[in-house]
């Protein structure tokens, strides 16, 4: 394997963030974190930079991006949301919000929409319980969501596209 | 000047708090009218948010399940008579009749107001506690009978001792807020309406052990608490109440967030430790135990958010006044949760030996839709289903565990006639399929051979024998699973099976698709 120091941005990136923690290996979830924060997804050739500041390998890096949900590989849509598929939810016919979605946005749980607008996700519980069914668009937490209302949030995020 | 209270917490703000808190300061603007609107964490009372308050000479008047658009009229009323008005905050009977120790504070004040907190009787255990010695701490909090509000229901003032006779340079407080549990959000609650106390508990557990280090390890798919956390960190610390000279008593301890990154089993404790240091999520086997070799090996007190909350009243008011509440050997309270299609969900903190009836119906209200109960599950998602007929069961955890069932975390999830147990069931199997760490066999593989299996019973495959197969495979996920993940999961399976078994005995259907 060469040691040759990689120069494209994303591993520029990812080093500048190691070093900002300190380049501690027991930062790496924080690391991870910092660089989805900034990039909106960890890129592959961030590995093998951060493996290297952090003074692991890329097995044991790759291991930490893959088993955690939160990590994404890909670049998502301009917002996420996520349907929170946990059993209160279910109580409160989740599902339907669900299907719902997925028809309006012509899509299903995990993709993303064509134009690149939006990735739906399903998730396990959000803690919001007492107002299910729950659902998470881009770190904020909305209640009580029916069909219906799905449609007003989503097309919240159509009108704000277009502004 | 009139002051108003809208919350702040995710929960009031998924149903519209902050676009209410803007209507407010906006209607004042245009009537010239000078509010001082104060954003504090919600009392619990979900089922009412946007809940509104206002201060005036009798007490705090709330208003509820306010909308943007009744602003106007709540100030043409004066925020006196109006539809949404109902009376004084501390007499609706759902607050009312709850004995609030760990929540006594949630939704009173701004969360990360330092002055605010010690004003209401905030700080007084952790004074208390300086003045003690360590051992003396872990045997006031023994003494209490608190026992692990995470599940578990281990005794917390022996986790403690184990942890203060141990001898090493360095030991750690561990708080466990990865609170993955469908149907809890107790957690959640504290962190986001009185973070403070959850701070105060892990500062006294510190100095009972002699830790200078602690973490709060919060789920990532809660961005709120991380922030109010963050912020109330920060106000401790510049309060001298954190930090290098702890209320000039010379002792240390500093605390940090740690972020998870949205995988279940980081909840378990090893795994959550493997977590912190930044590794995989994935179980350790016990022993060696946390309380000797913990976070990077050091002795490492680990305890869910509402145990460490539990004990700043305890210091401050005595471990006689804490156990004289509860029943058997479940002392003092516990948060119950009030979730699913239940009408009136929220947060009810009352001592054990209440029933889930009381729970369900007194303050819940029944189901949502109006249609009747058929199942409760108790106790997170490795939590058992228990039929109407078991509605009479006092919460204690002896009395669970002696009916198949566990109090756990104290989530309450509420299902009506239209729940088909079979496809809950087979979620169970699916849900520890999807979140295993992997590390043990039973639970890695069982999870998904349980799948299958509930998926023939359902399909009318061989049914009696496939049956007898699921009970087998439960078995050994209950006896061979490293961790309550795969060691649990066989709860809501089987209960499922013994007390609806007309739901796995109906006319084969169409594969669940899913």
């Amino acid at each position: 394997m060469s040691d040759k120091i990689s120069t494209t941005p994303e591993a520029e990136l990812a080093r500048n963030i190691c070093a900002s923690f300190g380049n501690k290996a027991s930062e790496l979830l924080e690391i991870l974190h910092e660089l989805q924060h900034r990039h909106g997804f960890v890129p592959e050739a961030a590995i093998p930079a951060i493996a290297k500041a952090v003074n692991l390998s890329r097995a044991e890096v790759h291991g930490v991006v893959t088993f955690y949900h939160d990590y994404r590989r890909e670049k998502p849509g301009r917002h996420i949301v996520k349907i929170c598929r946990a059993e209160a939810c279910q109580s409160m016919a989740a599902e339907e919000t669900c299907s719902h979605a997925e028809r309006k946005l012509k899509v299903k749980l995990g993709g993303t929409t064509s134009d690149g607008s939006v990735t739906l996700e399903g998730v396990f519980c959000l803690g919001n319980c007492a107002l299910s069914p729950a659902v998470m668009i881009d770190d904020k937490l909305h209640g009580r969501v029916t069909p219906q209302r799905m449609d007003e949030l989503l097309g919240g995020l159509a009108r704000k596209a277009a502004e | 000047m009139i002051t108003i209270y809208v919350p702040k917490d995710s929960a009031a703000v998924s149903v519209g708090a902050d676009s209410v808190a803007s209507a407010i300061a906006a209607e004042a603007v245009k009537r010239g009218q000078s509010v001082n609107i104060i954003r504090n964490g919600s009392r619990g009372m979900f089922f009412m948010e946007p809940l509104v308050e206002v201060a005036t000479d009798k007490g705090r008047m709330a208003f509820g399940s306010v909308t943007a658009s009744d602003v106007p009229s709540l100030f043409d009323a004066k925020f006196g008579a109006h539809s949404k008005a109902l009376g004084l905050t501390e007499e609706i009977p759902y607050l009312k009749n709850q004995e609030r120790l760990i929540f006594a504070r949630a939704g009173l004040n701004d969360p990360v107001a330092v002055e605010a907190y010690q004003a209401s009787g905030g700080y007084k255990g952790l004074a208390k506690a300086l003045g003690m010695t360590g051992a003396a701490i872990a045997a006031e909090v023994t003494e209490s009978g608190l026992r692990g509000r995470g599940g578990a229901g281990f005794p917390t003032g022996i986790k403690w001792k184990t942890v203060h006779d141990a001898v090493a340079e360095q030991k750690y407080i561990c708080c466990n807020a990865d609170e993955g549990d469908s149907g809890t959000f107790a957690d959640r609650l504290i962190m986001e309406s009185d973070p403070l106390t959850l701070i105060e508990g892990m500062t006294i557990a510190a100095i009972c052990v002699g830790a200078t280090e602690g973490y709060v390890y919060i789920r990532s798919e809660y961005p709120d608490a991380i922030s109010i956390m963050k912020q109330a960190i920060a106000n401790a610390e510049a309060a001298g109440f954190l930090g290098g000279n702890i209320c000039g008593s010379g002792k240390a301890f500093s605390l940090k967030v740690r972020v998870g990154a949205g995988a279940y089993i980081c909840g378990e404790e090893t795994a959550m430790l493997e977590s912190i240091e930044g590794k995989r999520g994935m179980v350790r086997p016990k022993p060696p135990i946390p309380a000797l070799e913990g976070l990077f090996g050091m002795p490492t007190v680990i305890n869910n958010v509402l145990s460490l909350a539990s004990v700043p009243a305890i210091l401050a008011e005595g471990a006689a006044f804490y156990k004289n509440y509860g029943m058997g050997r479940s002392r003092g309270t516990q948060a119950f949760q009030l979730a699913g299609n239940i009408k009136q969900g929220g947060l009810v903190e009352k001592a054990f030996g209440i029933t889930l009836r009381q729970l369900i119906e007194d303050f819940g209200g029944g189901t949502f839709t109006g249609k009747p109960l058929r199942a409760v599950q108790v106790g997170g998602p490795l939590g058992s289903y228990l039929p109407a007929s078991k509605l009479d069961l006092p919460m204690d955890y002896e009395t669970f565990a002696a009916n198949a069932a566990m109090v756990g975390h104290g989530g309450i999830v509420v299902f009506d006639t239209s729940v088909d147990m079979a496809k809950q069931a087979r979620f169970a199997m699916e849900f520890c399929a999807a979140e295993s760490c992997g590390k043990c066999t039973p639970c890695r593989i069982g999870s998904t051979r349980g799948v299958e299996v509930i998926d023939k019973i359902i399909a009318g495959e061989a049914r009696e024998q496939n049956l007898v197969l699921l009970e087998d495979l439960c078995q050994t996920m209950t006896d061979g699973s490293l961790c309550a993940m795969g060691g649990l999961t066989p709860m809501p399976v089987l209960s499922a099976v013994r007390d609806f078994p007309e739901d796995f005995d109906r006319p084969a259907r169409a594969q669940a698709a899913e």
